[in-house]
């Protein structure tokens, strides 16, 4: 009984320390980003200027969301793909992985995507035009004919830059892959073997489905990268919504308005898609 | 032929990790429907040896044989061989993301070919044989470890083996649940089935081992019957081991 009174100092300081630090650990970054978007959205359809940019760069939207996601549903295969590469036994899988990666990874994404649109595209098309006509030449001619047809202006900008943001990311992707698939125990592969899986079925349905539970949230993380790097494709004059607040600026001289509302308009995606990656981190932790 | 049915033959075997020999020319034939034990210090090679059996560690050299057919290094041999040997792990091994029956059933249905209906039948057989019938759609973290290492039993023994191997299936367990896990263990050993086992349970080895064999360093130092072992140790090593673990 005696001891009470030093037993409630300690829990009343716990107390106020802990509503201090409730108090700090609030995010007020995130109030003062709400703040700011709130802002510029009501300047936006109050202020004509401001309006006018809004409605000629929201015509580029549907390129970025589009190229973001065909972009990143071919990473997501490729990365997959160089990830289970990378831990292969196979000294030549293995080593080809390794390659793609690191030369990737070397690289800046805005130089990548130059080379790859204006070199590796159009290698490839002078690749499979001269597959086609060595088909031609041994009878192949119906089948060969599809790769003579192939020219560089079939493959519009827009594709190239698809392809450019895919290929890069893949190589981004696969080191998330690889790390997930090495976060699950040994004993996992071992357990599926024992009962007599093959190695790609073990793969297949014991080790992928945990391990891309486990990548869901950094894969989360490299969508809402990609979403920011998509402004890079306007290097190709693709119309992304970066292109065309360019095109906007140099056409009305109006920069500030083009730039702060291509700037919202990245923000908006991006913490809104940022928000759900958190919310899903949460949801599959609480159900660990 | 031989005479005895052996349906585990071990010659010769070695398995190197560097320079470490971990097992170290080992010869073992395990009759149809025996028990065996294996028992001996840490690191003696125990487990490594029972790994070789099926494979999941390539012997270094040497031949393992399983019901008169020789493993070989084609993988698809290898799988169908290890389809027929059940393996029960330390730390049981199940799969977090799928049910209890999930577990049960996934081999049989993707290896054995079983319908749903089928795998799942027999997955409550064997769940019922283990004793937790009514665990069949929990997630394995929401069972003890005893309770997961019964239903690794039964994912096992869903796939029909014809061998069953144990490597310290009970050391991961708190004491209260070791039983549990020994008890069908027993029970398995009495309707016959063909056991290698990795323990120092000396209940476990007086009650249903035909076979104890004690290794040290890689070797096979004695091969004994149980009596043998407790009554009449042969080797030195074997006394001072039986010493240490029997001294509390």
């Amino acid at each position: 009984m005696a001891e009470q009174p030093q037993a409630i100092k300690p829990v009343i300081e716990i107390d106020d320390l802990s509503s201090k630090k409730r108090f700090r650990d609030l995010p007020f970054w995130f109030f003062a980003l709400i703040l700011i978007a709130i802002f510029v959205f009501i300047v936006i359809s109050s202020n004509e200027d401001y309006n006018n940019a809004f409605m000629f760069i929201k015509a580029g939207l549907i390129i970025t969301i589009k190229t973001t996601l065909i972009a990143f549903s071919i990473a997501t295969l490729f990365g997959l793909l160089a990830g289970l590469g990378r831990i292969s036994k196979n000294v030549i899988i293995n080593n080809l992985a390794r390659l793609y990666v690191e030369l990737i990874r070397g690289i800046p994404i805005l130089v990548l995507i130059f080379f790859i649109a204006l070199v590796g595209v159009p290698v490839l098309v002078g690749g499979m035009n001269n597959l086609g006509f060595w088909l031609t030449e041994r009878g192949l001619g119906f089948l060969g004919g599809i790769f003579t047809k192939i020219t560089n202006q079939n493959i519009s900008m827009n594709s190239r830059a698809i392809i450019s943001l895919a290929v890069t990311y893949g190589a981004y992707l696969a080191e998330i892959f690889r790390a997930g698939i090495q976060s699950i125990s040994k004993g996992q592969m071992e357990a599926a073997r024992s009962l007599g899986m093959s190695y790609s079925q073990a793969m297949r349905y014991v080790i992928l489905p945990q391990a891309v539970r486990n990548v869901l949230p950094a894969l989360g993380n490299d969508f809402v990268a990609m979403v920011k790097d998509s402004s890079l494709v306007s290097v190709l004059a693709v119309r992304d919504i970066t292109q065309v607040a360019r095109l906007y600026a140099g056409s009305t001289f109006r920069f500030r308005e083009a730039y702060v509302t291509l700037s919202v308009m990245y923000l908006t995606m991006t913490v809104v898609l940022s928000l759900l990656v958190q919310l899903l981190e949460r949801r599959l932790r609480s159900h660990e | 032929m031989n005479k005895a049915d052996h349906i585990i033959v071990v010659k010769d075997l070695y398995k190197y990790f560097g320079d470490i020999k971990a097992v170290d020319g080992v010869s073992l034939n395990v009759e149809r429907g025996k028990v065996v034990v294996v028992i001996g210090p840490s690191g003696s090679g125990k487990s490594t040896l029972l790994r070789c059996i099926n494979h999941l560690e390539i012997p270094s050299s040497g031949e393992v044989w399983i019901d008169g057919e020789q493993i070989t290094h084609d993988a698809k041999q290898i799988n169908e061989i290890r389809a027929e040997i059940g393996m029960v792990f330390q730390l049981f091994n199940l799969f977090p993301h799928l049910t209890v029956m999930e577990n049960i059933t996934l081999a049989q249905k993707i290896i054995r070919g079983r319908s749903q209906a089928e795998a799942a039948q027999v997955a409550l057989e064997q769940l019922k044989r283990v004793g937790i019938p009514e665990k069949a759609d929990a997630y394995p973290t929401n069972l003890s470890g005893g309770q997961q290492q019964r239903v690794a039993i039964a994912r096992a023994l869903a796939m029909k083996p014809k061998i069953m191997l144990f490597d310290e299936p009970t050391s991961a367990l708190d004491p209260e649940m070791i039983k549990e896990v020994l008890d069908v263990m027993l029970d398995l050993a009495q309707e016959g089935m063909t056991m290698v086992c990795v323990s120092h349970e000396m209940g476990f080895v007086r009650s249903a081992a035909d076979e104890v064999v004690f290794m040290d360093f890689g070797k096979i130092v004695e091969q004994t019957t149980p009596e043998g072992l407790f009554n009449n140790p042969q080797h030195e090593r074997t006394k001072l081991f039986l010493s240490q673990i029997l001294a509390h």
